[in-house]
């Protein structure tokens, strides 16, 4: 080959000699696969050394060429570079194919782009492999938090759960590279269960237009992926090391990819985590510390016809909650409200005493494709996953190193799927789901079951299709079908079973109705639900877009709203779910205006989301017990309206100065009781400046204001308790939002080549700097302490 | 190719005996829990110096957290001057035989304390007689003394976990494992 182009080069050289040099050879490159067109491919004249890059359109222009044979070298990043020998003669315009492979590492390519759309009429928001970098010591619910719109549901401030439009727990839908978290979601303080680190670019689509992953997501769909390993040989990877002063702890990761020319690939990765109790201001948040693992292994072969990969990974956490925030009745609640400072503040510590969770995540799959000519591509997967949830109370005697909880979820998962391409401007997209998963509860906690036994069974079907009328107008339309069945089996305690009348409705569900005070009973549920989706995108003046979308979502009842029934702990209250939910129904409409150029970009997205038969949990009465008294919480079905609106906006005032803002509202009612819904995110804004400077070692400089506003629509949830020592009635203030907060923070991070092959990013991050005490709406330990405190964070990354 | 037949027929199965599996019965019935750790039961008991009629005052909650009140009694009047030596005992009576819980928080002593709580007029001075093994109160037995005759309440709190030493219920912090208020009358 080297032979070859020195040849040439000497062939060339010697034609070379005194001529007209006014040609220019204008171009395109492409994906030679799928003819996407690539961005900041680099197009160099071997002969003259005239480098070009090509536009966001693709397209490349050299002038200055004489007549005669030229050697062009054609790179993008991690596709195999290719040389092409040209005759030139005149202007010509000549278009490239290069074998492209979605980038691992390293190099940005812009983002978007190289990325398939998930969805084409919804805006979908995404965040880089360098923010989540940036953030490795994290949780996915944090990092998340950076996108308008979503907000997170947090238990202190190591549990967080993604709320995507006032949405969250079985409304938002986690699907971890293709296949959907099964992690016991239904909980308010259950996080998901996935390691940032483990993954490399996350896609979040407010909404369910996305049916190919799910027809019941009715807040939105988080998308989590791994990058796929380029086709050729190479041994990569990056360790990064992360310390905070705030829990005074830190976290590593570290991954290694090795890939071969012919296809095969395998990446290992682990990360562990470790904090001890986080400040406030003001105090030490005792027992709020955390422990973190995580490990995974990756290993398959990528031809361009077909492809197969296998999976496995390990997520386990141990997580610290707030000891002030475990309380016995309402009496208890009183005292822990209306203290200024948590009950409970001891010296620091790095050891997690109950109360505290533990949890461990097992995920197992293997993915295949197939391209087949003339139908589209086949994808198959399998995947397992086991998720065992183990959280421990304060307890007396021999009980108190058991855990109070101990559920075992098991779930086997398998997709196929067909994507075709119909005509050069229609897709067609087809799938088929079935899923069985069971559940099991461990009865040697000596409590009893929150969750009971069971198995489910769903089934599920979708087509989904999108065309292109013209280069403007682009129009999707789906439709999906889920089936599930659910077979419990549940000890019912006798004096609830008899006052709800489940004994005469349900009589034919017992079992044994003899265990002391308990009955047995198997209640078998069905569930049919269809979900549907339609959609425009339409494209003016260059760089404006408009997104139409309307989805109709439909989601069974989860095992807790159908089956909770005694004292929840962490909230200190009574919990009653109902056997006899039907499932809720979403219809949303969202509308996108978007603009992308180079010096102003925004996208405002209004948004509107009917959900019939919503499931909301709230208070109805006091109950007493030996204890003293608990409120207790009934789900109920009614009728509720989220209303909100998301705007992004950037400004690029130099070349290296950015203004960015963001703002989200979101109004939720209960519209059968024309009363505000609970928990709803308190409008906000996120205002940004940015210095970045490529030449000057990429250096980042971000000084970021967060303002959250006060939420001043709620439900009013308070009751009332007699205090026999101060022979008083108080009120127990469960409701009233806490006061608006305006946050400070600092960003930075530089780069470093260390070698040919080697690259040092520094990062250095103060939050919260002028350590302000705040409380927020949708933190579940607000009642008994405030948020964190300042933190100083290094970031150290190494790509090698 | 091959490979991909096979899996399409694995998962087409699959939806097939998934959709006829609906009738079976489970086979395996899961062992049901009877909580250890509750208290169904308080009850103190009264019994007067040098003779008399004990008092019974009992707060009894069978089915726990269930929906159920729990039932409150008080087995007569105390007499006005006379000292009481009072008992409490704690139960779990949803296990048979009962448990006694009483005999856990005394094994266990430093991390629980009954609180008495005098409410009304009434006229009782009450005084600790059983402590744990730093030597602090840990009330399950204790001394009452009935002054004039009254009316009023009392109420017994155990903590779990309080502050020790403490000077009452106010700076004892802890969790409520027991509350119990019980209406009485000094004659």
């Amino acid at each position: 080959m080297r032979l070859f182009f020195i040849s040439l080069l000497f062939i060339s050289s010697q034609i070379a000699i005194s001529q007209n040099c006014e040609n220019t050879i204008t171009g395109k490159v492409i994906d030679q696969h799928d003819s996407t067109i690539l961005i900041d491919a680099k197009v160099t004249v071997l002969e003259t050394k005239q480098i070009a890059l090509t536009n966001f359109q693709g397209e490349f222009s050299i002038s200055g060429l004489c007549n005669r044979t030229y050697t062009i070298e054609v790179y993008h990043a991690f596709c195999d570079s290719k040389t092409y020998t040209i005759a030139v003669s005149g202007d010509i315009d000549k278009t490239f194919r290069l074998e492209h492979h979605l980038e691992e590492l390293n190099e940005i390519i812009l983002e978007g782009k190289s990325v398939e759309k998930k969805s084409n009429t919804t805006l979908e928001n995404k965040i880089s492999k360098e923010d989540i970098d940036r953030n490795s010591a994290k949780s996915l619910g944090d990092v998340l938090n950076n996108i308008s719109g979503v907000s997170s549901l947090n238990t202190g401030n190591t549990i967080v759960k993604p709320i995507i439009n006032g949405l969250h727990s079985s409304r938002v839908v986690v699907m971890n590279d293709g296949l959907r978290m099964e992690d016991q979601d239904w909980g308010s303080e259950h996080a998901p269960n996935i390691d940032i680190n483990a993954i490399d670019n996350i896609t979040v689509i407010k909404g369910a237009s996305a049916l190919q992953y799910s027809g019941n997501a009715i807040g939105g769909i988080i998308i989590t992926e791994n990058a796929k390993t380029p086709v050729k040989d190479s041994l990569y990877g990056k360790t990064i090391i992360t310390g905070a002063t705030n829990g005074r702890g830190g976290s590593i990761t570290s991954q290694l990819t090795k890939s071969f020319k012919s296809g095969w690939y395998g990446k290992v990765q682990g990360s562990t985590k470790r904090f001890g109790d986080f400040n406030a201001p003001d105090y030490n948040l005792s027992n709020t510390g955390v422990f973190e693992h995580s490990f995974s292994l990756r290993g398959g072969v990528n031809k361009f016809n077909s492809g197969i990969e296998a999976y496995y990974s390990l997520y386990k956490v141990k997580t610290g909650i707030l000891r002030a925030s475990h309380l016995g009745g309402a009496q208890d609640q009183v005292r822990a409200i209306n203290s200024q400072e948590p009950l409970y503040i001891e010296d620091f510590t790095y050891n997690l005493d109950a109360p505290y969770q533990d949890v461990t995540h097992h995920l197992a799959r293997i993915k295949a494709f197939k391209k087949l000519e003339n139908i589209g591509t086949l994808n198959f997967q399998y995947g397992f996953q086991q998720n065992n949830r183990l959280e421990f109370d304060v307890r007396r005697g021999d009980d108190k190193d058991k855990a109070s909880l101990d559920l075992k979820l098991n779930t086997h998962t398998l997709l196929l799927d067909l994507d075709s391409k119909i005509s050069s401007t229609t897709k067609l997209k087809l799938g088929l789901t079935g899923q069985y998963q069971t559940n099991f509860a461990d009865p040697s906690t000596g409590v009893r079951r929150l969750i009971p036994d069971y198995d489910k069974y769903n089934a599920g079907i979708y087509a989904v299709l999108d065309k292109k009328i013209n280069n403007q107008l682009l129009f999707e339309i789906g439709a999906r079908f889920d089936y599930t069945y659910l077979d419990a089996l549940k000890f019912y305690r006798t004096s609830f079973w008899e006052s709800r009348d489940y004994d005469t409705i349900f009589q034919d569900i017992v079992i044994d109705g003899d265990f002391g005070n308990q009955v047995l009973a198997n209640p078998k549920l069905n569930f049919y639900n269809p979900s549907a989706t339609a959609g425009l995108t339409y494209q003016f003046k260059d760089d404006y877009k408009l997104l139409f979308n309307y989805s109709l979502a439909s989601r069974a009842p989860n095992p807790s709203e159908l089956f909770s029934e005694g004292l929840h702990h962490s909230a200190s209250r009574i919990e009653y779910g109902d056997l006899q939910f039907n499932s809720e129904t979403a219809n949303k409409v969202s509308l996108t205006l978007q603009r992308e150029s180079n010096n102003f970009s925004f996208s405002i997205n209004p948004y509107v989301n009917f959900i019939k038969d919503f499931i909301v949990i709230e208070p109805v009465e006091i109950q007493q017990t030996i204890r003293g008294n608990f409120q207790v919480w009934e789900y109920r079905q009614t009728n509720a309206r989220l209303l909100g609106v998301d705007v992004n906006s950037a400004f690029n005032l130099t070349n290296n100065f950015q203004f960015k803002n963001q703002f989200s509202l979101v109004k939720g009612k209960d519209t059968a009781l024309d009363e505000a819904l609970i928990n709803m995110p308190a409008a906000s804004t996120k205002n940004a400046i940015i210095y970045n400077n490529k030449k000057l070692n990429n250096l980042y400089l971000k000084l970021e204001s967060e303002y959250v506003f006060r939420q001043n629509e709620y439900p009013d949830n308070n009751f009332e308790v007699f205090v026999a020592e101060t022979e008083t009635t108080e009120i127990v203030d469960i409701s009233t939002p806490p006061d608006a907060y305006h946050l400070l923070s600092f960003n930075s991070s530089a780069d470093f080549k260390l070698s040919n092959k080697t690259s040092l990013t520094v990062g250095f991050d103060v939050s919260n700097i002028f350590n302000t005490s705040y409380r927020n709406y949708l933190n579940r330990t607000r009642f008994y302490a405030d948020d964190l405190g300042r933190n100083f964070l290094i970031n150290l990354k190494i790509n090698y | 190719m091959k490979n991909f037949k096979f899996l399409t027929i694995a998962f087409l199965s699959l939806f097939l005996t998934t959709a006829c599996s609906s009738d079976d019965d489970n086979s395996s019935i899961p062992t049901p829990i009877n909580e250890e750790e509750i208290i169904t039961t308080v009850t103190v008991t009264l019994t007067p110096e040098g003779g008399g009629t004990e008092i019974i005052l009992q707060k009894q909650d069978l089915d726990g957290d269930g929906p159920n009140a729990p039932t409150v009694d008080v087995s007569g009047d105390l007499v006005a001057g006379t000292t009481y030596n009072a008992v409490i005992e704690l139960l779990n009576e949803t296990e048979n035989p009962a448990e006694n819980i009483t005999e856990e928080v005394e094994e266990e002593s430093d991390e629980h304390q009954f609180f008495y709580t005098i409410g009304g007029d009434l006229d009782v001075t009450t005084t600790y007689t059983s402590f744990d093994s730093n030597g602090n109160p840990l009330g399950t037995e204790f001394t009452l003394e009935a002054g004039a005759a009254s009316n009023g309440t009392l109420t017994f709190t155990l903590r779990h976990e309080p502050t020790k030493p403490n000077t009452g219920l106010s700076d004892a912090g802890g969790e409520t494992d027991i509350e119990a208020t019980f209406s009485v009358s000094i004659q």
